[in-house]
């Protein structure tokens, strides 16, 4: 067993190191589908970030009147919270309201330290999980016991917006799932022309060494290694190249979505991304020499 | 060894308005253990089938083929490599394993019905130098000649001492000098007691034998004479 199996380990580096040409296109094609499939799981985690930050964007505000006090505005906070359709509420204090201000309009610094006392910025800041959902939320503020209290509500000034924002995200979720369907059919592409050339690559001689006496695993199993070979290094090339792009990639994606690292996203997903890599170069590995055998083994 | 009983191979034609092709018609014959027995006929008469249906590489329309009592067409797919290692075959195309070297290409058999290291080592020299290729243990097939390749043929057909080797026009494609080398070595492999089936449409070589011959025409026996000569 143990010498049938060194056997099959040499044979299969043997036919690696001698394929020349073919294992150079073989690593090629693997490389290129292992990519697809990183690709297709970081994108999930990339367009998750951005529609979640584009709907963070999309929210509206409760602004409330100078004499409510602030532990009353943390109450009412509570009981918004508690509403099945909001998905955060965050409270911006007087303070922290005219910091931001001053922070996006630094211009504007000297007016708004002069009529400090008269601004009253202290606010809620609601998000809702769907669009549909903020008015059911403006409805339950406008008809609550604390009414009394708020000074308005800016959602219909920003419904239009609200609106366009969900529809991109949703059309942007739709996108990724079309994008990744292509992908995916791709990968089935690649992987198939790869077991054609495979089989191409191997009837002469899977028919010889079935006519010398060869068992149907001392003819698969140096195939198998030689797809195995051929998988780990292409998951090497294929981890490689990833992490470059990303590396290179990451500030450039950085400086236009705040907050979005790509290179901080796949070391944080780096042994599960390797993981996927292994298993698609191995699989395919295993898929081609499979059929490739099967195909010729009646002889 | 082997038995022969009605054994018809009909091949369809795949073209329109054309009969199926017979290549062997109620073939019935039997060859004795220790045997050289060469198998005649022009091209096309049904010596290459009659090989393959022993190699198990086709299988009989009708009729039976025995191998040491057990009906070949009965074996279960698992149990043919433990056939096939028993027979030694040379092809008139060599079939050799282009990937590998003169060498490995021989020590192939014996890596398959799991031959020791050791008895590897020693016995892959020593048949490469019976076939007088000593000196070409590292060259691939494509750098061979294809006299030289016919003797790699033939070193791995007799390397694991099989019962039976089967030579399918192992002189299709050689010149004389290298023709007359080969015969020679596949009479030197049967005084060692190998059964031994020829087929062949080389009537020079088959006279000068001087041993069995079974002659077939359009598939079927015509003849089968003891010390038989070529004659159609």
């Amino acid at each position: 067993m143990g010498t049938t199996l060194k056997r099959i380990i040499i044979s299969g580096w043997q036919n690696f190191s001698r394929d020349g040409g073919i294992a150079v296109a073989t690593i090629f094609i693997l490389v290129m589908v292992i990519f697809l499939a990183s690709t297709i799981f970081l994108s999930k985690d990339i367009s998750q970030f951005l529609i979640t930050s584009l709907q963070e964007k999309a929210d509206i505000s409760v602004y409330f009147k100078e004499f409510v006090l602030e532990d009353d505005i943390l109450k009412i906070k509570e009981k918004l919270s508690q509403v099945p359709e909001v998905k955060n509420v965050e409270y911006v204090s007087k303070k922290e309201a005219i910091k931001r201000l001053v922070e996006k309009h630094p211009q504007l610094k000297e007016s708004v330290q002069e009529t400090e006392g008269m601004l009253n910025l202290a606010s809620l800041n609601v998000n809702v999980f769907e669009a549909n959902q903020y008015q059911p939320v403006v409805n339950f503020l406008e008809n609550s016991n604390f009414k009394d209290q708020i000074d308005g509500v800016d959602y219909y000034k920003r419904k239009p917006v609200i609106e366009k924002i969900f529809s991109l995200t949703s059309l942007f979720n739709k996108t990724g799932i079309f994008l990744s369907i292509i992908l995916i059919i791709t990968a089935i592409l690649v992987t198939f022309n790869t077991i054609r050339l495979a089989i191409l690559n191997s009837i002469e001689e899977i028919k010889i060494q079935r006519l010398v006496g060869a068992s149907n695993w001392f003819i698969r199993g140096p195939f198998l290694v030689q797809g195995v070979i051929s998988g780990f290094i292409a998951v090497l090339i294929s981890a490689l190249i990833f992490s470059l792009i990303c590396w290179f990639l990451s500030p450039k994606i950085e400086f236009f979505f705040a907050g979005l690292n790509l290179f901080n996203l796949f070391i944080k997903n780096l042994w599960i991304l390797l993981l996927i890599q292994f298993a698609t170069g191995i699989l395919l590995a295993v898929i081609s020499s499979t059929i490739a055998i099967r195909k010729y083994l009646k002889v | 060894m082997f038995k022969f009983k009605n054994v018809t191979k009909i091949y369809p034609d795949s073209s329109a308005n054309s009969n199926d092709i017979v290549a062997l018609g109620n073939v019935s014959f039997e060859i004795k253990e220790g045997e050289f027995v060469s198998i005649v006929g022009r091209s096309g008469a049904g010596k290459t089938t009659l090989l393959k249906l022993i190699l198990v590489e086709e299988k009989p329309t009708k009729g039976r083929v025995f191998f040491e009592g057990e009906e070949l067409s009965k074996l279960k797919p698992e149990k043919l490599p433990q056939l096939r290692r028993k027979i030694g075959a040379v092809f008139q195309d060599y079939k050799l394993l282009a990937s590998k070297t003169t060498y490995e290409n021989v020590a192939y058999v014996l890596q398959v019905i799991g031959a020791s290291d050791l008895e590897i080592a020693r016995d892959v020299p020593k048949v490469l130098e019976i076939v007088g290729l000593q000196d070409r243990t590292n060259n691939f097939p494509a750098e061979l000649s294809a006299g030289e390749r016919q003797r790699v043929s033939i070193a791995r057909a007799l390397i694991h001492r099989p019962k039976v080797i089967l030579a399918d026009e192992p002189t299709g494609n050689l010149d004389p000098y290298n023709t007359l080398d080969i015969i020679k070595l596949l009479l030197k492999i049967h005084e060692m007691g190998t059964t031994l089936i020829l087929a062949t449409h080389n009537k020079e070589i088959v006279n000068q034998l001087g041993k069995r011959v079974i002659t077939l025409e359009k598939g079927r026996i015509i003849r089968d004479e003891e010390k038989g000569r070529f004659i159609l």
